[in-house]
């Protein structure tokens, strides 16, 4: 079963977000933050993070930059979730590092897309 | 395939309105539509002051109101698609099926018809793998036609505008920064995108919009709402637009089985089909295709 990690600071969120995954047959981890969610990464790589982007300690876009130097075996799928449309925006996650980008809020279908087009499911 | 049902059914307003969908569009109501018919005609009532859908049928039936009877159809119809709808068809008919085309036209024409095309998701779809892949095609002449009864859902996807919820539904975000320019809260194909594509709204029971032949044809998940003879004579009708190495596509629930001799499997596509006279008899597989 592959694993997912779902990165957000909104309990509500992560709730939502492994029931959607859990659906999809995904295995699911939960972390607070980009610090919790590097620490998880780091003692066993998920094949795809659900990453929020305005997170306190630290952002999606610090966990991304911090990504590249970790040590970890393989660099899971990143699909980065944000409340802004702004093309800017989205063009700057996906410079970073990100392989796909969802809005919130999300149902079913637009995560199952993602994961299709990022090859987890 | 899900069965339609005929407007005979029904009763009262929603007879009425079933039976005026049906001789529009050759649709049957599908049972699950029945249920949000009032919901999906309630900006009509709303836009012409009518009360329910007893007084709306009232008034169709009174007298003749083209207009009227246009923005009930449009609002019946069900328009759902999403960008690369069942993506496994786009990469089949992106590493399989339009390298083939290529192999075998001399002419360096590819003729593409989306039949059904909705809000235009599944042209657009065709036009940006075949964008990403231009240098493949240089040289080549693309057509793509895409049509659809419903004038409102032709509008939207000739102005190329999707909201955020239409584009983050199968559109990769690769695809979306390169193809796409914010509008306002949503999202416009660029104008490039747009320019691929000839959107015409036409009724596939009166067909006027096709011509010639075309290499790839998608009818996909329309067939399902018409009755058996009515999928045979759109069968027909692609049958008549297609050569002896044209491939139809339908939707993931859909076959040609038992829905006249038009149309045989496809014998190296997985799920695709073939004219049926294309194939001399006795023949199988690849030969199939050369011969
Ligand atoms: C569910 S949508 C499918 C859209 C797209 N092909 C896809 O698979 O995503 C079916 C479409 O068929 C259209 N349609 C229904 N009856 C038609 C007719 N008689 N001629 C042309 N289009 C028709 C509807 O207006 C609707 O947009």
């Amino acid at each position: 079963m592959k694993n997912c990690l779902v990165v957000d600071d909104s309990k509500v969120i992560r709730k939502v977000a492994r029931h959607i995954l859990e659906s999809l047959d995904l295995s699911v981890t939960e972390a607070v933050d980009g610090q919790d969610a590097l620490t998880q990464c780091e003692a066993s790589a998920p094949d795809v993070v659900l990453l929020d982007w305005n997170m306190p300690v630290m952002s999606g876009m610090e966990f991304l930059q911090a990504l590249t130097t970790a040590k970890m075996t393989a660099r899971p799928k990143i699909i980065f979730c944000t409340t802004e449309n702004g093309i800017s925006h989205i063009k700057a996650a996906v410079e970073a590092g990100a392989d796909e980008y969802v809005m919130k809020p999300f149902d079913r279908e637009t995560l199952e897309s993602k994961l299709v087009i990022v090859g987890v499911i | 395939m899900k069965m339609a049902q005929p407007a005979a059914i029904f009763e009262g307003a929603a007879r009425v309105l079933a039976a005026l969908l049906e001789a529009r569009t050759g649709q049957a109501l599908s049972e699950g539509r029945a249920w949000r018919m009032e919901t999906a005609l309630r900006p009509v009532l709303r836009q012409h002051k009518l009360a329910d859908m007893d007084e709306l049928a009232g008034r169709l039936t009174r007298k003749a109101d083209p207009r009227l009877e246009e923005e009930v159809v449009n609002a019946l119809l069900n328009n759902e698609s999403s960008f690369f709808r069942d993506l496994q068809i786009f990469d089949m008919i992106h590493r399989q099926i339009l390298p083939a085309i290529q192999a075998e036209r001399s002419n360096r024409t590819l003729r593409i018809w989306s039949a059904g095309c909705s809000t235009g998701q599944e042209a657009y779809s065709l036009a940006i793998r075949l964008r990403n892949d231009a240098a493949r095609w240089s040289g080549w002449r693309i057509e793509i036609m895409a049509t659809d009864i419903s004038t409102a859902a032709i509008d939207q996807a000739r102005a190329g505008i999707f909201s955020q919820m239409d584009v983050q539904r199968g559109l990769a975000v690769g695809d979306l920064i390169k193809w796409f320019e914010p509008h306002g809260e949503d999202w416009r194909a660029s104008a490039e995108l747009r320019r691929m594509i000839d959107f015409r709204h036409d009724n596939l029971f009166d067909a006027k919009a096709p011509s010639g032949e075309y290499d790839l044809i998608l009818c996909r998940n329309v067939l399902l709402y018409f009755s058996p003879e009515r999928r045979q004579a759109v069968l027909r009708l692609l049958g008549r637009h297609s050569h002896a190495r044209s491939v139809l596509l339908l939707g993931a629930g859909e076959t040609v089985i038992g829905q006249g001799d038009d149309f045989t499997a496809h014998p190296e596509f997985r799920g695709a089909y073939v004219r049926q006279a294309a194939l001399p008899e006795g023949t199988i597989g690849r030969t199939r295709l050369a011969g």
